[in-house]
């Protein structure tokens, strides 16, 4: 009998663990990281959180407190953390027979070939490998269904005893588990349905997983009830399901046959980002950022590739030509793949924001040629898919309004002229 | 008349053709049989590319090792570091370079005969960054 494992990997404060990576002296100082023109805390360390920061905390409001407590602030360097992050997704790849990016710092495995007592023991050896070769520390959750191995993973994180991997394949373990594991941190309840739930007497996710089925459809819909069957270690969502989230929106997909040349790669991202942008859309999110990833198949012998291009979007948008746009720009900012196959290609949607409260960008003139190649991206998607009707907005203009990114630190890995320097002297 | 084998550069990265020399149409050249993909330059450098950064090097204290000021370093974390090794080293929370060597208790040191010896502030903190695998040094100077 094949019983399906899934594990859930992700960077502990994933942002401000990339920035400690390149800059030793954070190792003993809280970190935050802020959003967008630096509006509001959006990562934040351990040490950072004790001294009473929040997620979502505007700036100006813990400016002073920054200040007197030494920590260090930093804006978001998307293209730092969109680099490490694709170097993890990297050794994933070389670990498990499937992975599904869930946004910029969370990856699925699928450990379902590995036997029931090598899965923990493989979890450890990944953390440390993770840790040694990006310096980023990871947790890792397991269980037989991707909510359990979320819930798994948020477990790791909160107890030190567990040494960053929970397992929650043993039945007996897991009901323990789950009944300490409050309902509303339970993958896909929301505000809303906690609140119902609590007035129904659940409030662990045991409690719900021991509620009759029949009941939590009538009330939370099939999704409610398929959230109840995963607790219960039945597998309703698959890993190609791509989930959005606040943090990102992943479209990934392994090529049929091998890509070798710019347009396949092109059409590619375009018709990944095309999709994207309709997640977005159906969810009400708009992205701030876009970034393009490519890789060779690392199993087969053939020359290794991988490559990343992060491209800020220059208005918060779910706008499929824009989306498009910055998808081919990517493309292009990570051509060519020195004579390379190209394996696979994917779409990462960060930052997302609610899009009726997206700050609207300044018009400036219209870029012609930039447009002619965005159409050229649509008419493939179409040409390729046969879909049509994308309405043509703003999308292509050139904005003159530019992100702040006042307190960034250096794109370490992807500048010649940003490189870590040390000192020899 | 000698005749210099171009090399091409295509984007980013240097393509060393194997061949060069004219083909005659409606014959087969003979080297197609032997033709081979160029020399890729950062797969001779990169190793195992998830674990490899490139970093820049800051002052003259590694010269005897070869590594000049500003040239850039390959560095690879997930090498085991071995005796004479030259690493990135994070001493009290300092990026640094030096030279390692595990002869007898572990010691960090300068490569340049005109330094005095280098010494570890008391109770220091030391951490190997990553393991230096090349070093890129610029021959030609950049044109002013």
């Amino acid at each position: 009998m094949t019983e399906r494992s899934f594990a859930l990997i992700d960077g502990n404060s994933f942002y401000c663990s990339c920035e400690r990576v390149f800059d030793p002296k954070l190792a003993t100082r809280p970190v935050i990281v802020l959003s967008n023109n630096d509006g509001c805390a959006i990562a934040r360390t351990s040490e950072a959180k004790a001294l009473g920061i929040k997620m979502g905390d505007p700036f100006f409001k813990i400016r002073d407190l920054c200040r007197r407590e030494r920590i260090a602030v930093y804006s978001s360097n998307y293209t730092l953390y969109g680099d490490m992050s694709r170097r993890m997704g990297w050794i994933y790849e070389s670990w498990a027979r499937e992975v599904e990016t869930y946004s910029i710092d969370e990856s699925f495995l699928d450990l379902s070939n590995f036997r029931l007592s090598e899965r923990a023991e493989l979890a450890r050896d990944l953390r440390a490998t993770v840790l040694r070769w990006t310096g980023v520390p990871t947790c890792v959750g397991i269980g037989p269904t991707k909510t359990l191995a979320k819930a798994a993973n948020a477990m790791a994180k909160k107890d030190p005893e567990a040494r960053g991997v929970v397992d929650l394949t043993d039945p007996a373990e897991r009901q323990a588990r789950l009944d300490r594991f409050h309902v509303s941190d339970v993958w896909g309840v929301g505000p809303r349905s906690w609140a119902k739930m609590e007035a129904l007497g659940i409030k662990t996710a045991g409690d719900l997983a021991r509620m009759d089925p029949r009941q939590i459809r009538m009330k939370f819909t099939v999704v409610g009830e398929r959230t109840l069957h995963e607790l219960r270690g039945v597998t309703c969502i698959d890993l190609e399901t791509v989930v959005p989230q606040r943090k990102g929106i992943a479209v990934t997909r392994s090529f049929g046959r091998p890509v070798t040349t710019l347009e396949g790669l092109i059409e590619a991202v375009a018709s990944h980002a095309f999709r994207a942008g309709e997640k977005l859309r159906r969810h009400g999110l708009a992205a701030t950022h876009l970034s393009v990833f490519a890789h060779s198949n690392l199993h087969n012998g053939d020359p290794h590739f991988s490559a990343g291009a992060t491209e800020d979007l220059i208005e918060a948008t779910s706008d499929g030509l824009a989306l498009i746009a910055a998808a081919s720009r990517g493309a292009r900012r990570l051509w060519p793949p020195r004579g390379a196959k190209l394996a696979k290609a994917g779409v990462i949607l960060d930052d997302l924001v609610r899009a009726d409260h997206a700050p609207a960008a300044l018009i400036g003139g219209r870029d012609r040629e930039k447009a002619d190649r965005m159409m050229a991206a649509v008419d493939a998607v179409n040409a390729r898919f046969g879909r049509g009707a994308i309405i043509s907005a703003a999308a292509g203009m050139k904005m003159p309004w530019a992100t702040k990114f006042e307190m960034r630190s250096p794109r370490y890995t992807t500048r010649v002229d940003e490189l870590p320097v040390a000192r020899a002297g | 008349m000698s005749r210099f084998v171009r090399a091409v550069a295509l984007g980013p990265e240097l393509r060393v053709p194997m061949f060069e020399h004219g083909l005659c149409a409606g014959f087969p050249s003979p080297a197609d049989d032997f033709l081979e993909d160029a020399v890729d330059v950062a797969r001779l450098l990169i190793t195992n590319p998830p674990a490899t950064f490139l970093w820049r090097v800051d002052g003259d204290s590694m010269q005897d090792a070869g590594i000049f000021d500003r040239d850039i370093l390959v560095v690879d974390r997930s090498l085991e570091p071995r005796d004479r090794d030259v690493v990135v080293a994070i001493v009290n929370g300092e990026r640094s370079l030096k030279r390692l060597s595990l002869a007898g208790r572990p010691r960090l040191a300068f490569a340049n005969r005109r330094l005095p010896d280098f010494e570890a502030p008391e109770l220091a903190e030391i951490e190997l960054w990553g393991v230096v695998t090349w070093n890129l040094h610029r021959l030609r100077a950049v044109r002013p």
